[in-house]
């Protein structure tokens, strides 16, 4: 297959960027759309330009690393699947596409299709951790949650922090992620003594660095986890509860 | 590509010198383990009573280097900042939840032995000190069980939602090499929840103060001075600034070496390069050519495939292993009839049946594959079928088990489990060998320890299934933070080296100067032809089967391949901002020179053993075949000194022995 890839290409965070246009004409259907990159970077060794710089790392979905905006949607084509695992086939032969960083005020470029998403870390930072030393839980046992909690924990915890829900949103909101957090932990009884210093802590770290929600939904159809859209509905909920409560837990 | 460079090579046996391993190694003074002398299930406690104590108003006078933030890492980190010392982390990635301990679904063994199936610390012992074809420290294992137990309790507290039961409780599953169920989990996603958790317990540190965390840093040199280590040398690698950092103690937390083949179930940033650098600096390297073969990868498919993706081990729990009967056979799945099908596991091994250890099914995988009755359009596979289990369980409780597995196997290969069987095969994946440590963790060189993966323990030639996250977190969580104390309270009073210190300039113009070697070469490939080529040779020669004739090629072709890569390498870019391609040469370098040792510890090692299988070792019934008189033993490398003239390997003995688990023919069937 002979596919046109327009390719962001920014030096540095400080320098401005531009899209250049390359060639590919032996991508095959079963190549990712990261082995496309490799293909291209191969190429452009070969030819003595310096490759793009893209990230991934596990490329099977579950790092969080990866992610570009594909003809301006967050990881590609097909929805709630990661870059690594878009492929080619959903591309027909002599297609041209568009490859850009992830696009939030929150994720500025450090080169090419490369972003920092150090803020989605500083969200975590601020509160979403549980405050148990090494050594001092006690049984798992003694604590029971019901299948059911768990697994709806394990619904919400899914989440692979890439980003993608970020860049889809046209308010740049982190909503999507930090609710899916707040949702997880608050389903876990052992974790509650701190459910309202937490939603507190995390939804203001949030608002530092991201826009608010408007409840739009573009951020559950890209989510690679399928983190569901009521993940959004516990930011609200779980700060209003720690006001109404006036306590931390 | 095609599916030759998985298979072993036959075509060289009549035209290969077999090179003597007297040719390429020495051997050198035998090491101590430092294994407390009481049986083996006393040595833990035992060593935790005379260890050394820092007192809680001195701990935050020493600064602990700890460099990855995956399970061990991101533990070690953070457990040394709850107990109050000044702990500087350093990771490669944006984030510490990147580690690809993200990426280990399958789940994590606990000896637990809460319910009535048998299981205690004991057999837990057993298996794993069986399952690792007696290659590894039987303390070490006992250590491993001990903690394990709480484990558990703590990533649960921690926020990892392990799979519960109806009733409430905490649920298990079994893995292979076992015949009890021990394996806790969350779905298919056990390494990323505990991943998580533990990545997000060390941000709670980096808020508190305890822990500095270094992003998108890469350690590229370690600084010994006074014959002890005490610092390391990073790349930032936005900004490209090279600098050192100095600490009383180093903990290296970098993983494992698998993605020297390339194509591997691994990360494709995972890498050898802080271990290798670690080596070059006096740390030994144990066991290099131990490297585990998963057996339900999935199968090359393309030029361009980048790895191979890994299927969790859980699957066998319901898949069953089938290839035709007939050779050759390119019916579809569905128009083989039940008695034209050979579950080839549950003929040879009845007992343990899918669920054999790793090693066992690999090469029994290997095995038909390469007599012909390999599936798929490449050949180069084996089925993994869920009908039956279907017809058992139903869609619905399959799906609950399996489903993410399943997606991710549809996104790479567009084929729906539920209606055909899936397509796997052998892929390199986990290494069993590592930079040596004693029985507190620590180097050959002093105040350098390891956790997790990078090291060598637990785990023999051989690991069992859900043992790896548990060593990555009892590492991190429960061992180290024993270990480090117990070598840091005599250097109590002593500040960190000075960073003008001679060990520390040198160590820092040293990563300078290769670094500026890799972009001022003027070559014509890019650093991952060489990492594509350097795969291919070691599938063929230091594969899931090994040869003399096979080893000593591809040391051969390997001393080539480094010659052309610093010839012909070109690395483009700058050295002051980011360069993707800059991080890439400097780690296959690395890896072209670990290989070779890789393919002479194989050469050396004369035996079978769990995941490095000689032909020339093997019973009339193709099982791996021990030589448990001349080779029960360590192999701890050290490479030749830069002034050496004969370039010679040199290896060390650690001798093991064994009392709890007396050595005994694994044996699976």
């Amino acid at each position: 297959m002979k596919l046109t890839l327009d390719v962001w290409r920014q030096p540095d965070a400080a320098s401005p960027g531009a899209f250049e246009s390359y060639v590919v004409t032996d991508a095959t259907a079963e190549m990712t759309l990261l082995e496309l990159l490799d293909r291209l970077n191969d190429q452009l060794v070969e030819e003595g330009r310096e490759p793009v710089a893209f990230e991934s790392d596990c490329r099977e979905g579950i790092c969080g690393c990866c992610g570009v905006n594909v003809d301006g949607r967050p990881h590609g084509p097909e929805a709630n699947t990661p870059s690594c695992e878009q492929h080619v086939r959903s591309f027909a032969d002599g297609d041209h596409i568009v490859l850009e960083p992830l696009r939030s005020a929150a994720f500025p470029v450090v080169k090419d299709l490369v972003v920092d998403r150090s803020a989605l870390d500083r969200v975590i930072q601020a509160g979403g951790h549980v405050a148990v030393d090494a050594g001092t839980a006690p049984d798992a046992d003694t604590t029971r949650i019901d299948h059911e909690t768990a697994e709806m924990a394990l619904d919400f915890a899914a989440c692979i922090g890439c980003g993608a829900c970020v860049a889809a949103c046209p308010n740049g909101s982190a909503s999507l992620f930090t609710g899916a957090k707040l949702t997880h932990l608050a389903a876990l009884p052992q974790t509650r003594q701190e459910r309202g210093r937490r939603a507190v802590a995390m939804v203001d770290q949030m608002e530092h660095d991201f826009g608010p929600c408007s409840t739009y939904g573009e951020c559950a159809l890209v989510c690679p986890a399928g983190i569901p859209l009521t993940a959004i509905a516990a930011v609200g909920k779980e700060r209003m509860r720690a006001f109404l409560r006036g306590r931390a837990s | 590509m095609t599916d030759d460079t998985t298979r072993p090579d036959t075509t060289q046996r009549e035209t290969t010198p077999v090179l003597e391993p007297e040719a390429v190694r020495t051997v050198g003074s035998p090491l101590d383990g430092k294994v407390p002398d009481v049986p083996a299930e006393q040595a833990w406690d035992d060593r935790r009573l005379h260890y050394d104590l820092v007192a809680p108003a001195n701990r935050r006078k020493f600064t602990v280097i700890v460099v990855g933030t995956g399970l061990a890492g991101a533990g070690a980190a953070a457990a040394l900042g709850e107990l109050g010392y000044q702990v500087e982390c350093f990771t490669i990635h944006d984030a510490p939840r990147r580690a690809h301990s993200v990426a280990a679904q399958g789940g994590i063994n606990a000896a637990r032995a809460r319910k009535v199936d048998n299981d205690s610390v004991h057999r837990f012992v057993k298996d794993t000190v069986k399952g690792g074809d007696f290659r590894g420290r039987e303390a070490d294992a006992y250590r491993l069980g001990q903690e394990s137990v709480r484990v558990i309790d703590h990533m649960n507290a921690i926020g990892a939602p392990f799979a519960r039961e109806y009733g409430g409780e905490l649920a298990t599953r079994s893995f292979g090499g076992v015949q009890v169920s021990r394996t806790y989990y969350t779905r298919g996603q056990t390494g990323q929840q505990l991943q998580v958790a533990g990545a997000n317990a060390l941000l709670r540190q980096v808020a508190r103060g305890t822990v500095t965390l270094h992003t998108r840093q890469e350690m590229l040199d370690l600084v010994v001075a006074d014959g002890r280590a005490q610092g390391i040398v990073v790349r930032d690698l936005v900004t490209g600034e090279v600098r050192a950092v100095t600490a009383h103690a180093v903990v290296l937390a970098t993983g494992g070496y698998g993605n020297i083949y390339c194509k591997s179930t691994l990360a494709k940033n995972s890498n050898a390069t802080a271990a290798w650098r670690a080596h070059k600096r006096g740390a030994h390297f144990a066991n290099p050519s131990f490297i585990q073969f998963h057996p339900t990868a999935l199968p090359l498919m393309s030029e361009w495939q980048s790895k191979t993706i890994l299927m969790s081990e859980s699957l066998r729990n319901d898949g069953r292993i089938w290839v035709p009967v007939r050779a050759d056979d390119d019916r579809a799945p569905a128009d083989i009839p039940e008695d034209e099908r050979d579950y080839y596991l549950e003929r040879r091994y009845p007992t343990y049946g899918n669920l054999t250890p790793r090693d066992v099914a690999s090469r029994a995988a290997r095995e038909r594959i390469d007599a012909g009755f390999g599936v798929g359009p490449l050949k180069n596979a084996v089925y993994l079928d869920f009908a039956d289990a279907i017809a058992r369980l139903g869609r619905a409780t399959v799906m609950s088990r399996y489903s993410n597995l399943f997606h991710m196997y549809e996104q790479a290969t567009g084929d729906d489990p539920l209606r055909t069987p899936m397509r796997i095969a052998p892929g390199a994946h986990f290494a069993m060998g590592g930079l040596w440590s004693d029985y507190d963790l620590m180097t050959s060189v002093p105040g350098l320890f390891v956790g997790g993966e990078v090291g060598w323990g637990y785990h023999g030639a051989n690991r069992l299934g859900a043992n790896s996250l548990l060593s990555a977190c009892v590492d991190g969580w429960f061992t180290l933070p024993y270990a480090v104390p117990g070598y840091l309270a005599p250097l109590l009073g002593t500040p960190p080296l000075a960073l003008d210190d001679d060990a520390v300039l040198d160590a820092v113009e040293a990563v300078e100067a290769r670094t500026q070697r890799l972009l001022k070469n003027e070559g014509t490939q890019g650093p991952d032809r060489f990492h594509r080529r350097l795969g291919e040779i070691l599938y063929r020669c230091a594969g899931v089967s090994r040869t003399p004739e096979g080893l000593s090629q591809g040391i051969t072709e390997i001393r080539a391949l480094r010659e052309e890569f610093w010839r012909d390498v070109r690395v483009l870019g700058e050295g002051t901002a980011l360069n993707q391609e800059l991080e890439r040469a400097g780690r296959v370098a690395d890896y072209l020179e670990m290989a070779e040792l890789l393919c002479v510890d194989g050469l050396d090692r004369d035996e079978s053993c769990g995941a490095h299988f000689r032909a020339d070792h093997q019973t009339p019934d193709g099982e791996a075949l021990r030589d448990d008189a001349a080779w029960c033993r360590v192999s701890a490398w050290e490479s030749p000194a830069p002034d050496a003239t004969d370039g010679r390997f040199v290896r060390h003995d650690e001798p093991l022995t064994f009392q709890a688990v007396p050595l005994q023919t694994r044996n699976y069937a």
